[in-house]
């Protein structure tokens, strides 16, 4: 049976990251899970619900024992989402996968608690999160007085870009929040690049070849032609992209 | 110390090489010493340009391995006593362009010569960046239509980061000479207009070559249009373009479009 595809919504597909909790035993590992109940025992909930990957890179370990060590931190409610460094006959099938590519974050500090009754430590864990506050995050801005040349391409998932000048046919500017350009829009722009829906993109000419915000695309022509060589601001409602004239 | 000058485009056959050779032949009649330096290892054109094909002994490649002295691969130009060519080597290809061979060379010529005019190989590889590498000034020599452009584009942005100058926080200067540029197309559309290719590539502008037979018949016959032929309208947008790489302020006139009268005489007599 053939399944007709009449649905126009197209899958998105994006990227995003989160911090995760490392853990690196050390041999033997009998003593590392006793230290490890101790840590446990001292600030409840530490790994309730948290993503944990555990890095065997410098463990010399076989293949049985890794599994014996996912049980055992299994038992401890220690869900583990995947496992970083270890070598390809170390897997099998039904392990956490295998992650590499991992960027170093600031440090998890443990929240030291008086140990409690194991009833009471249950219900007051969902309510008091283990993690430290973080701080309330800056927007951040680049801003570049000149054009932008074809084969030039702009990276910022940090927040804004704006560009004093234009951005030429063949070049590229990818920003975490919104784009603005003053001057002519030829090349490609994808605002909101990590997952925000809100970013914005404003130009002073509109001429792009392609425009994306939060992962939905718009190739130039799919573009209202009335918009072409316009100032023009786009936003995102939904799934589509949403485009005015500005004065 | 002189002042040194790439020539450069990114793509290839828009006209680097008779620029290169018009602008050093018309410098040198400014009475300033001008050296023109070819880049294109491998596919030499700027011996054949300037008529000195039939002299060229050692090359640029021989002066960076040491087998030659700088002055003994200096060429004179026969018909301008200051106006010297140093040729790229035929048989060689870029890898044996070093960096640190080229920044000597360049440094030496510096002492020397009032210009170094370096001509740059076509496309964005080895070549192009060491030929821009120790350049004080760009020209970026654009035909008026959209590949040639969007080249240029890329090159300026390479400019702007792969330079000497630009890597030390300095702003290389960078000057657009428009050439092959044909009023009568350009008006019916085929052709980018002047003020298109400006808004594209926002640098300055230095001149604009009108395509003309005079150029091609001088390149054939190993001669700088400059020299050969000064009065053409080619010729003469050459030289205001080399006044105004000296520093002098002319005001910029698109060809074709002064002789509005002509045009439209011609025009009819056409029909």
């Amino acid at each position: 049976m053939t399944k007709v595809l009449t649905d126009s919504r197209s899958i998105r597909i994006k990227g995003r990251s989160f911090l995760a909790v490392v853990l690196s035993p050390d041999l033997p590992l009998d003593e590392w899970l006793v230290l490890l109940d101790d840590l446990a025992a001292r600030s409840a909930g530490f790994f309730l619900g948290r993503p944990v990957v555990l890095d065997v890179s410098d463990l010399a370990i076989d293949r049985a024992q890794l599994k014996s060590l996912i049980e055992e931190l299994g038992q401890r409610s220690v869900r583990i989402m995947g496992i970083e460094g270890a070598k390809p006959s170390m897997m099998e099938p039904g392990m956490p996968p295998a992650m590499k590519g991992g960027r170093p974050a600031a440090d998890f500090e443990v929240e030291e608690k008086e140990p409690q009754p194991v009833s009471e430590m249950r219900n007051s864990a969902p309510d008091k999160p283990a993690v430290p506050d973080h701080k309330p995050v800056v927007t951040q801005s680049l801003v570049i007085n000149e054009p932008i040349r074809s084969g030039q391409s702009v990276i910022f998932p940090e927040g804004d870009v704006t560009i004093i000048g234009s951005v030429a046919s063949g070049a590229e500017i990818i920003a975490g929040g919104s784009v603005h350009i003053y001057g002519a829009l030829r090349g490609r722009v994808m605002a909101g690049s990590i997952g925000n829906a809100s970013a914005r993109i404003f130009c002073r000419r509109l001429e792009a070849e392609l425009i994306a915000i939060d992962g939905v695309y718009k190739m130039a022509e799919d573009m209202d032609p009335r918009l072409l060589g316009q100032s023009v601001q786009l936003w995102l409602e939904g799934d589509a992209i949403m485009a005015e004239t500005l004065i | 110390m002189g002042k040194v000058i790439v020539v450069t485009s990114g793509k290839g056959g828009v006209g680097k090489t008779t620029s290169t050779a018009a602008l050093g032949a018309a410098l040198a009649q400014r009475n300033e010493k001008v050296v023109v330096v070819d880049f294109d290892v491998g596919l030499r054109n700027l011996d054949l340009v300037m008529g000195a094909e039939r002299r060229v002994v050692y090359d640029l490649v021989n002066v960076i391995q040491g087998d030659a002295k700088l002055p003994q691969a200096l060429i004179r130009d026969k018909r301008l006593e200051n106006l010297f060519l140093l040729p790229a080597s035929q048989t060689r290809d870029k890898d044996n362009l070093t960096p640190e061979g080229v920044e000597w060379v360049i440094a030496e010529l510096k002492r020397y010569f009032d210009w170094v005019i370096c001509d740059s190989p076509a496309g964005i590889e080895r070549g192009a960046t060491l030929a821009m590498r120790h350049a004080d000034v760009a020209v970026v020599v654009t035909n008026p239509e959209v590949s040639s452009v969007r080249d240029s584009d890329r090159i300026i942005g390479l400019l702007d980061s792969k330079t000497l100058k630009a890597e030390r926080g300095e702003r290389i200067e960078k000057h657009l000479l428009l050439t092959r540029y044909d009023a009568t197309r350009a008006e019916r559309g085929d052709m980018l207009k002047v003020e298109d290719v400006l808004d594209i590539l926002s640098i300055p502008l230095i001149g604009i070559i009108p395509e003309s037979t005079d150029v091609l018949r001088a390149s054939n016959m190993g001669s700088p249009v400059t020299l050969a032929d000064a009065k053409s309208a080619a010729a003469m947008a050459y030289f205001d373009a080399a006044r105004r790489l000296a520093g002098e302020d002319l005001p910029i006139t698109i060809p074709g479009e002064r002789r509005g009268i002509f045009g439209k005489i011609f025009g009819r007599k056409a029909a």
